[in-house]
């Protein structure tokens, strides 16, 4: 199916409705497998089980920043190509991306309590987190601040884009500055430092949030369409009445 | 019950509005105030009601509750609504009901009346400017009170909606009701008396109490704008009236408890 | 209901609605204390040592946001007319919007108090202590607030009036709700002697603020 076809949302309702079971089941798979191969990957010879955390924490924030990503997209989307599921693409992954950023940030804290011996340090990677955290949380409030949906859809699409300058600031933040934090182990030039024992079932989970951040986007996407289907009947019940 | 003016004037942002200006409606009666913009249609309203302070003259109500202010017996329609958009229509309705201690009163047929009952779950803000206006006529309805001050009431109204109201105007008049109704145009009422305010050549104490037939000063719908906006006012000098009516600054001395803030 | 509990649960209902709800105040709150270590640097220890006082100031200000509509909303649509014209007392009806305010605003920074505490490195005696005067604290912002709220009403950009007014008065409750705060860490002051004083502050404002609030709403009016 070309994207053009998605740009209906009644066409998108059927689909999401056909397809959103189907998703659900392939996510409950994957996160079956990931979390059994975390489970049965070694400990680590420093930190015994609790490296066992990064199987959350690591594809969260990838998740959290992906959500970023596909509402940066979307913005686009807004704004550019005029696509008139766009901005229900931007708001539904909102709220998605936030949680999985929230989750990083509590799974990082809950880690490096016993590895750093504090809950939190303001080093660059967990600082700018954190702010993509509050931009999150921003874009969110802009959303329900302006009761009509396509006047908000402009302004969010600006914030977002503006926002995404975190992204490659965090990617590259224990690079550009002295961190705390690990890193880059995974995704660099010359190859992932890690053994290929955590790598597979850590890409695995990865692969396993990713449908699950896909599936509660599609669901989400789902629900806003008809909340403003709702909408549009009350506006119209209004003034329809004499 | 008996509302009457005697010598009455307000003096806002530095100038005088009205002076000297007595009347008196009784139960069963309606008057109309009539003059141009800013003339101090709004002014008097908002004296009577308490909102603007008397500077001078007196203000009484006879056969009313002695323990209430005018106001507390009175509906005030005023330009605005007083609507939150973001309560429904219904949540309007019965806080205005339970504010003015009504609480116990039913919401549905007021809003049946107006014609608002298939929007009663619907935000305030999805209403249109005339539905808005039914609904604060809907408060008129739901709470009983003897007195109604109503601005420029049949702005943005259509015209079976300002029918309707005629028909509420009436019903309150034959219930023992009295009517003060600020217009620029004719509020539906056959039999009111009218105040004219803001006449050129004489005191601006134009009590008329002969009645009108209500057509005169042509009809349809009310106008929009807003009656009185002090800062356009084109002064028609009042002919001065003896020095104690102009400073003798805040007299007021209320038999029957009106005029309080 | 009676009135009065028809205006609060109203004023509740419209402060949960509109824009972000009573998150809007919390997010806020973050912000202010995410930006601290921007100015100051990550230093844990002296984050640790000014942690009450940022999270006072991020308290204080955040308070005031919801102020600046508090009266000026019911003023622009015409419920401040029918309100001052009811039976009911002008100071109560003021009392009890602060009520609202308090609950929406100030209540909610109250439980995202301890979670921004961890950020500052605050060990649990010093949030605990933080959370109590925040407790008691917060209404009295709100009240002297509500002056501030009532004096700039009918102002359109009321709102910076409004700061400028309100914050020096809320100098006192600033100053010892921090050093509460800090008494309950760094001694050698006893806990209770700023606490109390800041009870007594907190009692003061809710007496004051609605009979200066009111008086300052009915010369608005006129």
């Amino acid at each position: 199916m070309a994207l053009a076809d998605f740009a209906n949302p009644s066409r998108f309702l059927t689909f999401a409705n056909r397809a959103i079971p189907w998703l659900g089941g392939v996510t409950l798979i994957a996160f079956a497998f990931g979390l059994n191969q975390a489970m049965v990957a070694p400990d680590d010879y420093q930190q015994g089980a609790t490296v066992k955390i990064m199987f959350l924490h690591v594809p969260s924030a990838w998740l959290g920043m992906l959500g970023w990503g596909v509402m940066t997209i979307a913005a686009l989307g807004t704004l550019v190509w005029r696509h008139p599921l766009a901005d229900v693409a931007a708001k539904a992954a909102a709220p998605i991306g936030a949680a999985f950023t929230f989750l990083c940030l509590v799974t990082g804290s809950l880690w490096g309590r016993p590895e750093w011996g504090t809950y939190w340090v303001w080093d660059a990677r967990l600082t700018s987190e954190l702010v993509l955290f509050l931009l999150y949380l921003g874009v969110i409030a802009l959303w329900r601040t302006v009761e009509d949906p396509s006047r908000a859809a402009r302004a969010a699409a600006i914030l977002t884009l503006v926002g995404a300058i975190d992204l490659p600031i965090i990617k590259f933040s224990v690079d550009w500055w002295n961190t705390l934090h690990q890193g880059t182990s995974v995704f660099r030039l010359g190859g992932s430092t890690i053994y290929p024992t955590i790598l597979i079932p850590l890409f695995i989970m990865a692969v396993a949030f990713t449908l699950l951040f896909v599936t509660l986007h599609v669901a989400a996407m789902r629900n806003e369409i008809l909340r403003r289907r709702v909408r549009t009947l009350r506006l119209m019940q209004a003034s329809a009445a004499s | 019950m008996r509302l009457s003016a005697l010598d009455l004037a307000c003096h806002r942002g530095g100038r005088d509005v009205f002076v000297g200006l007595s009347f008196a409606v009784a139960s069963g009666e309606a008057m109309a105030i009539t003059g141009r913009n800013g003339a101090g249609k709004s002014s008097l309203l908002r004296t009577i009601v308490g909102l603007v302070r008397v500077t001078h003259g007196q203000l009484a109500l006879e056969g009313g509750d002695p323990e209430l202010t005018i106001a507390e017996q009175a509906h005030y329609l005023g330009h605005q609504d007083a609507l939150k958009p973001s309560l429904s229509v219904a949540e309007n309705l019965r806080f205005w009901v339970g504010f003015l201690g009504a609480r116990a009163v039913a919401i549905q047929p007021s809003l049946d009346a107006v014609g608002l009952d298939e929007l009663a779950d619907l935000p305030a803000a999805y209403l249109s400017a005339g539905q808005r206006r039914r609904l604060s006529i809907a408060r008129l309805l739901a709470v009983k009170r003897p007195i109604w001050l109503l601005d420029e009431p049949t702005s943005t109204l259509d015209a079976s909606a300002q029918q309707r109201l005629a028909g509420f105007m009436r019903t309150h008049l034959a219930e023992g009701g009295l009517i003060l109704a600020a217009s620029h145009g004719s509020i539906g009422l056959d039999g009111a008396q009218e105040l004219r305010l803001g006449q050129a050549a004489s005191p601006l104490a134009a009590s008329v109490p002969s009645p009108l037939v209500g057509e005169g000063l042509g009809g349809g719908s009310g106008g929009g704008a807003p009656a009185s906006t002090p800062a356009r006012r084109l002064t028609t000098p009042t002919p001065n009236p003896s020095p104690t009516s102009l400073h003798s600054g805040a007299r007021k001395r209320d038999p029957g408890g009106g005029g309080e803030e | 209901m009676s009135p009065l509990a028809a205006l609060l649960i109203r004023d509740m209902r419209i402060a949960v609605r509109v824009g972000g709800g009573a998150l809007m105040g919390v997010l806020f709150f973050l912000v202010v204390v995410t930006l601290v270590p921007f100015a100051v640097g990550p230093d844990l220890a002296l984050l640790k040592r000014i942690g009450p006082a940022i999270l006072w100031l991020a308290a204080l200000l955040a308070s005031l946001l919801a102020l600046d509509r508090l009266f000026a909303a019911d003023h622009e649509d015409g419920s401040l007319d029918l309100i001052l014209m009811s039976h009911a007392p002008l100071e109560l009806v003021v009392a009890v919007k602060g009520v609202a305010h308090w609950l929406t605003t100030g209540l909610p920074l109250i439980l995202a108090a301890p979670l921004s505490g961890l950020f500052l490195n605050l060990d649990a005696p010093a949030e605990a202590a933080l959370v109590l005067t925040l407790l008691v604290g917060t209404p009295a912002l709100t009240f002297i607030g509500l002056i501030g709220a009532a004096i700039a009403v009918a102002l359109r950009r009321g709102g910076l009036l409004l700061a400028v007014i309100v914050l020096p008065l809320t100098v006192p409750v600033l100053i010892f709700g921090v050093a509460a705060a800090n008494a309950a860490v760094v001694g050698p002051v006893p806990f209770g002697t700023p606490f109390t004083v800041l009870c007594a502050l907190t009692l003061a404002s809710l007496v004051v603020g609605p009979f200066a609030a009111a008086a300052a709403l009915r010369q608005e009016m006129e």
